[in-house]
């Protein structure tokens, strides 16, 4: 799965697509992998661009509550923004919004996770 | 239920009565039937586990199959007990597994003390009967199970194995849980019916979910142990053995299963919490609907589903 990684200073974004389920989960996550082990303190924050995704499964899920707590343990942050709709129901029927940062956009997600990062966002 | 409970149910019924006149006996039972929410009319209850499946044509004394002997056990006999004497009676009965609040309606089973009533339980674990006998005896309890009236048999069953039982096809299938447990799948007349009750699905293995789909394939009904949120049962109660309402609105739709009923209700919810996680799975069902529309209800004391 293509993440189209974009870099902002001490951040990265990753913006994956379409559908994360028991199918293309396994690509999601292997796909994570190299940015995850970046992410720990001093490292890289991790922003994961949702506006690209409609829809998510527990599996896929699953896969984020994974990345988000590896990135703790390591010292690092990691947000998920930009939600669909559909998406951020999903997110509020399981109870993922008081488990993980969620965003309304990339912008909120930057600005909270890094000065610099938001920074960089703004100047294009 | 509480006190408080019931107190919050008749201030919230009184205040949507306000105004209608409601002064007949009539008019205030079409009122409660018609115009309240489940959770302000009714509850959810608090039984443990014991369902019991039965085949719409059935003669009337055709044995009796139930699904874990939980504290709705108790209900369920003296309910029959009442309406059909107390004896020459059959039950078959399939056992998830052996936890306390599924076997804990068996030492208050009126039946099981009275001869002339046969009752076989069948489980998967090789466990089973010492877990009854254990529960029916010195100081758990005052009368052993050696003092129990009724034909008692147990058998041991092989998940994966179809056996035919009191007219129906069952098949069991392990689930994990602590100490195992096994969900069972029943046919009759072309209509299926899953009970998967304690069981945790981890999403980490795709083989796995793919066996459970198939296992619910096509069910009529697919009742679902739903007592935590995805989030707990992923995070903080991770391994307790339980699974989530997004689980089984996933599962049902990949397997193309009619009904899901959630089941296995969390102890410390009350009803207003319930009724809104039904609400929320629902509206799931709704948003993630592909070409297959399954129905979605939540178990409570005296539900009859029929399928």
């Amino acid at each position: 799965m293509n993440l189209t990684p974009r870099r902002f200073a001490d951040a990265v974004v990753l913006a994956p697509a379409g559908r994360i389920d028991h199918v293309t989960a396994e690509a999601f996550k292997a796909a994570l992998v190299p940015h995850l082990a970046l992410c720990a303190a001093g490292g890289d924050r991790v922003v994961l661009d949702l506006a690209g995704v409609e829809y998510i499964s527990s599996v896929g899920l699953r896969v984020l509550l994974l990345a988000s707590k590896q990135a703790k343990g390591q010292g690092g942050d990691l947000a998920v923004a930009a939600l669909q709709p559909v998406v951020r129901e999903i997110f509020e029927i399981s109870k993922f919004t008081l488990v993980m940062n969620v965003e309304s956009t990339v912008r909120e997600a930057l600005a909270k996770l890094s000065p610099s990062a938001v920074a960089a966002f703004d100047a294009g | 239920m509480t006190s408080a409970e019931v107190q919050r149910k008749l201030v919230a019924a009184l205040m949507r009565a306000a105004g209608r006149g409601l002064d007949t006996r009539e008019k205030a039972q079409a009122f409660v039937a018609r115009e309240l929410d489940f959770a302000v009319s009714h509850t959810f209850g608090g039984n443990s586990s014991c369902v019991q499946i039965a085949g719409r044509d059935a003669p009337v004394h055709a044995p009796y199959l139930l699904c874990d002997l939980g504290s709705g056990a108790r209900v369920f006999a003296n309910q029959l007990l009442a309406e059909r004497g107390p004896a020459g009676h059959v039950f078959h009965v399939f056992m998830s597994h052996v936890h306390w609040d599924h076997i804990m309606g068996f030492p208050f089973f009126m039946p099981a003390y009275i001869p002339g009533n046969q009752i076989y339980i069948y489980g998967c674990h090789e466990t089973l009967e010492e877990a009854f006998r254990r529960q029916n005896s010195a100081p758990s309890f005052p009368v052993d199970f050696s003092r129990m009236g009724a034909a008692i048999e147990f058998t041991r069953l092989e998940p994966g194995r179809e056996y035919r039982i009191a007219d129906f096809r069952v098949r069991a299938m392990r689930q994990h849980h602590g100490g195992d447990s096994y969900g069972y799948r029943f046919e009759r007349s072309g209509k299926t019916v899953i009970y998967s009750t304690d069981s945790e699905h981890k999403q980490d293995d795709p083989a796995a979910i793919e066996a459970f789909v198939e296992f619910f394939r096509d069910a009529d009904l697919v009742i679902f142990d739903a007592q935590y949120s995805l989030a707990d049962s992923i995070s903080v109660k991770e391994d307790w053995g339980h699974s989530s309402n997004v689980v089984g609105v996933e599962l049902c739709q990949l397997a193309r299963a009619k009904r899901l009923c959630m089941y296995h209700h969390e102890p410390m919810f009350d009803d207003e919490r319930i009724a809104s996680i039904l609400a929320e799975t629902v509206r799931l069902e709704e948003i993630t609907r592909g070409d297959h529309r399954v129905e979605i209800s939540a178990a409570y004391d005296g539900m009859e589903i029929v399928v």
